[in-house]
């Protein structure tokens, strides 16, 4: 009867995970799963029989208190920082349940496939962990985004696991619980050293890529305490984490393997500024701008990390509107990966009640270029970078891009020259259909408002 | 069957069950689904609960409440921000309804 219960969690997950796959289902899916946690929650409490019930309660009000207070608090931007905390936090939990089974067993009477679980367990776990906090920091600019690199980077990182499953084994094999923390201690610092090799443009994949490890984490915990339930939600959660892992990087046209050891932008080809730096520009003023789109008949903004970084959502649709009421065709086109995650910009656009209707993928997006007025950019860089569609020595060569060059006008919204989150400089900037204006998004948005209403 | 042939078996058949789930994506999806599938992988939740309820020295107690903690909040906060993120999700006839919008 246990056993069943467990079973309707798993088929839980199973249609909310399907649901969670379309945009009109996506949120009963996200509860539905929830719900078949909760189930598995009671199940467990009801039919273990709980000694510690003080431990358990106190440990469930506090994860629940701090889950809930980071849930609500999170600005929109900071999601895909958000996610990589969650999931280190699952990550440890794994490591730690294992880490009960290496304390409370007699090391010497247990079976050799419970001592391989543990150990499985343990280190996917502990890699997750600080695997996704390096990611957390990178994202939150703790660390720099760029990829860091040392001499003999590889060799160390070879070693150490070389050392790691040395360990693993030795300690498995001679039931001694020292070679199970060490082994726990290197698979720590092996999640660090994995991480901070990878650019932060990068750092989607990797929380994905760690997302599918926390699941199988989660299912070799389930075999050390032989729970199907856990094996079926590690599996489950393991499988469909690398697929979407994957998808992301087709849509970034990476292969991971390049993701994980290829130190983005540091190859011969170098991501280094092009000295194109100090180029002349065509600068424009909130006046041109609202000059140019009042006399558009069609505009497309390509909204980028920069528009949400100003929150600038709502001055953005305040504008669109205006346009609209002008008579003016207003669309959205959003790369794959605008944001700091693929979808991340639909749900900061979503946020400023954008309809959905009106945002353009790269497929839909791509064909309306050459015949729309103006393509106004907010914030976004590397997905306008021609250099990618046309410099084969460019590190981001071959990355899809929203080709904007080829619209009547260019505007672009942008606080300096610096280059993107890549690192890469940008000729769009320098090219003769392109205005740049040089200011905070928000206040051009809204000067730009101002103007167009004076107009 | 010897458990561990049982687990096998189940965790290979769960593997493909998710391979097959996630078919083809919208990339419009891609954040709310990974951070929904984040909140599915603290299933781990069950073995925390366990661990801590049953732990028998202090030390498998100690460990065993951070697993819970840890665990409580991959579930509850991933849960939550999935569903924040998915509210705001809206089509053109829903902004409509909106006296506002």
């Amino acid at each position: 009867m246990v056993e069943l219960f467990y079973l309707g969690a798993a088929v839980a997950f199973i249609i909310g995970l399907k649901q969670l796959g379309s945009p009109r289902t996506a949120r009963s899916g996200n509860r539905i799963a929830a719900l078949g946690m909760l189930l598995a929650i009671v199940n467990t409490l009801v039919s273990e029989d709980i000694a510690n019930w003080t431990t358990v309660a106190a440990g469930l009000a506090v994860g629940t208190g701090l889950g809930a207070w980071f849930a609500v608090r999170v600005q929109m931007t900071s999601m895909p920082q958000m996610v990589a905390t969650f999931n280190g936090f699952g990550g440890i939990a794994s490591a730690l349940v294992a880490a009960v089974a290496v304390v409370d067993a007699d090391l010497g009477s247990i079976a050799p496939e419970t001592s391989v679980s543990i150990l499985v367990s343990m280190v996917i776990g502990a890699i997750t962990f600080t695997g996704s906090f390096v990611a957390f920091a990178k994202l939150q600019g703790l660390l720099p985004g760029r990829p860091l690199l040392f001499a003999g980077q590889n060799i160390v990182n070879g070693l150490l696991m070389v050392g790691l499953v040395g360990t693993a084994i030795w300690g498995g094999a001679r039931d001694e619980a020292g070679g199970y923390w060490v082994a726990a201690g290197l698979a720590l610092a092996v999640g660090v050293l994995a991480v901070v090799p990878i650019g932060g443009a990068d750092m989607p994949v990797v929380i994905s890529l760690l997302n599918s490890f926390s699941g199988l984490a989660a299912a070799a915990a389930g075999f050390a305490i032989e729970s199907n339930a856990l094996i079926i939600g590690g599996a489950l959660v393991g499988a469909a984490g690398l697929i979407l892992t994957v998808q992301m990087t087709e849509a970034m046209n990476r292969s991971l393997g390049h993701v994980l050891f290829a130190g983005f932008g540091s190859d011969e080809s170098s991501g280094e500024l092009s000295p194109i730096g100090d180029r002349p520009v065509n600068k424009a003023t909130a006046d041109d701008v609202a000059i140019a789109l009042g006399y558009a008949e069609s505009v497309i903004f390509v909204p980028g990390y920069g528009l949400a970084v100003a929150q600038a959502q709502h001055a953005l649709r305040k504008l669109a509107d205006a346009l609209e009421e002008q008579g003016v065709t207003v669309r959205y086109a959003i790369h794959p990966v605008a944001g700091r995650m693929p979808g991340h910009m639909n749900v900061l656009l979503a946020e400023a009640d954008i309809p959905y209707e009106q945002l353009l993928d790269l497929e839909r997006a791509d064909p309306r270029f050459s015949d729309t007025d103006v393509v106004l950019i907010l914030g976004a860089n590397d997905v306008v970078n021609t250099s990618a569609r046309d410099d084969p020595g460019s590190p981001i060569y071959g990355m899809p891009i929203l080709n904007v060059d080829r619209a009547k006008q260019v505007i672009v919204v942008k606080r300096s020259l610096s280059p993107g989150f890549a690192g890469i400089d940008n000729p769009l900037f320098y090219g003769e259909k392109t205005l740049m204006f040089f200011a905070d998004a928000k206040a051009a948005l809204e000067d730009s408002l101002t103007a167009l209403n004076a107009l | 069957m010897s458990p561990l042939i049982v687990g096998i078996t189940v965790f290979v058949l769960a593997a493909f069950v998710g391979l097959e789930v996630i078919s083809k994506v919208p990339p419009t999806l891609h954040t709310p689904l990974m951070s929904g599938a984040n909140a599915m992988s603290g299933i781990t939740i069950i073995g925390a609960l366990t661990s801590a309820g049953l732990g028998a020295t202090t030390a498998a107690e100690v460990l065993g409440f951070l697993a819970v903690v840890t665990a409580t909040v991959n579930v509850v906060g991933g849960f939550l921000v999935t569903d924040r993120m998915l509210a705001m999700f809206k089509s053109r006839t829903d902004r409509k309804k909106r006296p506002d919008g």
